[in-house]
């Protein structure tokens, strides 16, 4: 049996130490196959973000083990976790998080550059992204041009260019109006759909949460609830 | 990759071109001194040096004292008219024995005064320094028992006489009425500077009586002949001198006996001193101009804090987030460092051109000073770098 593209066995992170110790994940597990569209709820300081850190190698946890492709992570050094984000994670985050006074294309080239990958097969991966989001001719428009919509169209197209296994999102409409949230959600529906990536997403709007298949509910750092809402996907569009 | 880290590199320091040029300010300033100085310090060096072998290497300086870097001395007994008398009886091969006293003196005519140099000399000073007159004459065997007459210099003739031939006019030199019996040939500027026309040469004694008030003799110019061995010269008269300040065998002279090799060494040597001092002043300018980089490379790395957050977060390795701020650091400093080598050279033209003295440029310093300056970038680059690589990804992120 082929391995869950991303597993947690009895995850936990702490945070201080002491009496002030903070259980911000405690005992999670946790496993998510290819494809899969998972939406993370939870009060804030519940631990969905911490969660998100730690799929996406930006943290790691402080006792259990977290299994990428079957493969435990516990050893990796901040090269190899840098490696996998790399080669295999694409990142969407709440505030856009775009390069300023850098053009639209040249923002979405960046993970490619960090890759070595030369100047013009970069451009063509990097027009292609933008095409695939619904920003073709406005490629060489900078980040202050753009609206808030379209940033994070670009965002998206960033992470997706370098062809990832899966798409980290992190409160992806927190900073867009009801319009422009449906239209970036239909966007990130239609790329686990159609291309197949796997999409873990953090949001505390219940109906932006159900785009996902799945829903993770994180209280106090447990993992109280887990379902699976395939249906739903259909009745919201 | 290295082209692209290039490109990043100029477009962090180009969004803010004032502040990188301020930051640089320190190198450049460190890098234009060093680089103006030792041009400035290499044409006076080739001036001299082209103006001692016109003079001839057959010309023997002799001074009371030990002469050379930091130890002339004016404590050792000087000479008289004894010791020029016994050099030109006993040593051969020479064709001016010179003895040479100086002062200033105030120099009035026609109601215009001026102060100038005045030498005590003999007709020998002429044929040694070879200095040749355009009118008049040498000075009478009368006047050099003492005498008063005066043979001037172009600069002083054109402050008391104008353009007028000063021949056969009357001057007040410390209030001694002296007869002009001779001008000058101009010889412009020596090599250290200074206007070698603005002298007037008066008989020995008389200098001797009215300006030194003394009856001894400060220095002696010798000139050998030409195809005489200057140091079989040289050998002769200290072993001579030595006699005759009866200095016992094992001691030391007290007095010194140069060529103008030596002197030219002794000159170098000064000119390297002054070098080396001045080096130190920059080499300060350049540490304080290292900091001022580290410094706002620091600011850099903290306003930066969000970029480099999504740098690590989508892929940079933290050799690539090091590299990016290094290169950066780099590029300023060199900047800096060719700024300052153009200001320099600028500068050194601007005076050396003032002075009068060749332009020698050396390809050697300008390469040092460009390596020197890509250095103070890579060293106080590296601390603000390494922070900005080993900085937490989710923190930076978050970092507003």
């Amino acid at each position: 049996m082929q391995a869950p593209l991303i597993e947690f066995r009895q995850v936990s992170k702490f945070y201080g130490r002491g009496e002030a110790t903070i259980r911000a994940l405690d005992h999670v597990d946790l496993s998510i196959s290819r494809g899969e569209f998972v939406s993370i709820m939870g009060p804030s300081g519940s631990g969905k973000s911490t969660c998100m850190n730690i799929i996406g190698g930006l943290d790691v946890p402080s006792a259990g083990e977290y299994l990428f492709q079957g493969i435990p992570t516990g050893g990796f050094s901040r090269t190899q976790l840098t490696l996998l984000r790399r080669h295999m994670l694409g990142f969407v985050f709440q505030g856009f998080n775009l390069l300023a006074r850098t053009s639209a294309v040249e923002n979405v080239e960046l993970p490619l550059t960090y890759r070595g990958m030369d100047a013009r097969e970069r451009r063509r991966l990097a027009m292609a992204a933008l095409e695939q989001v619904g920003l073709k001719g406005r490629e060489d428009h900078t980040t202050q041009e753009l609206s808030g919509g379209q940033q994070q169209r670009v965002a998206i197209a960033r992470a997706i260019v370098t062809d990832p296994a899966v798409l980290l999102a992190d409160e992806p409409t927190g900073n867009l109006d009801t319009r422009t949230s449906t239209e970036i959600m239909q966007l990130i529906s239609h790329l686990n759909n159609e291309r197949g990536i796997t999409v873990i997403m953090v949001t505390h709007e219940e109906d932006i949460a159900a785009y996902g298949q799945r829903l993770l509910r994180f209280v106090d750092g447990r993992l109280t609830s887990d379902e699976i809402r395939q249906k739903e996907v259909e009745i919201v569009h | 990759m290295f082209i692209e880290t290039a490109k990043l590199a100029w477009r962090a320091i180009s969004r803010n071109i004032l502040r990188s040029f301020l930051t640089v300010l320190g190198v450049v300033i460190g890098v234009a001194a060093v680089i103006a100085m030792v041009t400035i310090g290499n044409g006076t060096t080739a001036q001299v040096k082209t103006e001692l072998q016109r003079l001839g290497t057959n010309t023997l300086f002799l001074r009371p004292g030990q002469w050379g870097p930091g130890r002339a001395s004016t404590e050792a007994k000087r000479f008289d008219d004894k010791d020029v008398e016994a050099i030109r009886d006993q040593i051969s091969g020479l064709r001016a024995v010179a003895p040479i006293n100086r002062g200033t003196a105030t120099a009035v005519a026609g109601g215009q005064n001026h102060s100038t140099s005045a030498i005590g000399t003999t007709n020998d000073y002429l044929i040694a320094q070879d200095w040749d007159l355009v009118s008049g004459r040498e000075f009478l065997p009368a006047e050099e028992r003492g005498q008063a007459a005066c043979i001037i210099g172009e600069t002083l003739r054109k402050e008391l006489f104008g353009s007028a031939d000063p021949v056969g006019q009357t001057i007040r030199l410390s209030n001694v009425s002296c007869p002009v019996v001779g001008l000058l040939a101009a010889k412009g500027q020596s090599g250290m500077g200074d206007d070698q026309d603005d002298t007037v040469l008066m008989p020995l004694k008389l200098h001797q009586r009215r300006i030194g008030g003394t009856t001894t003799i400060s220095s002696i110019v010798l000139s050998a002949h030409d195809g005489v061995s200057t140091s079989r010269v040289q050998s002769d008269v200290e072993s001579l001198l030595r006699e005759r300040r009866r200095i016992g065998i094992g001691r030391e002279d007290d007095f010194s006996v140069n060529d103008m090799s030596q002197i030219a060494s002794t000159m170098t040597g000064t000119t390297m001193l002054l070098t080396g001092l001045l080096g130190a002043v920059a080499a300060v300018s350049l540490l304080v101009g290292g900091i001022g980089i580290m410094n706002i490379m620091l600011v850099s790395v903290t306003e930066r804090t969000r970029e480099i957050g999504i740098r690590l977060a989508i892929g940079a390795l933290e050799n690539q987030v090091l590299t990016q701020f290094l290169v950066e650091a780099v590029m300023l400093s060199i900047f800096g460092g060719v700024t300052g080598i153009l200001t320099g050279l600028l500068l050194a033209y601007g005076v050396v051109t003032f002075l009068g003295v060749p332009f020698v440029t050396s390809p050697v310093i300008i390469f040092v000073a460009f390596a020197f300056s890509a250095a103070i970038g890579m060293i106080f680059g590296y601390f603000p770098a390494r922070r900005a690589a080993q900085l937490n990804p989710i923190e930076a992120l978050r970092h507003e």
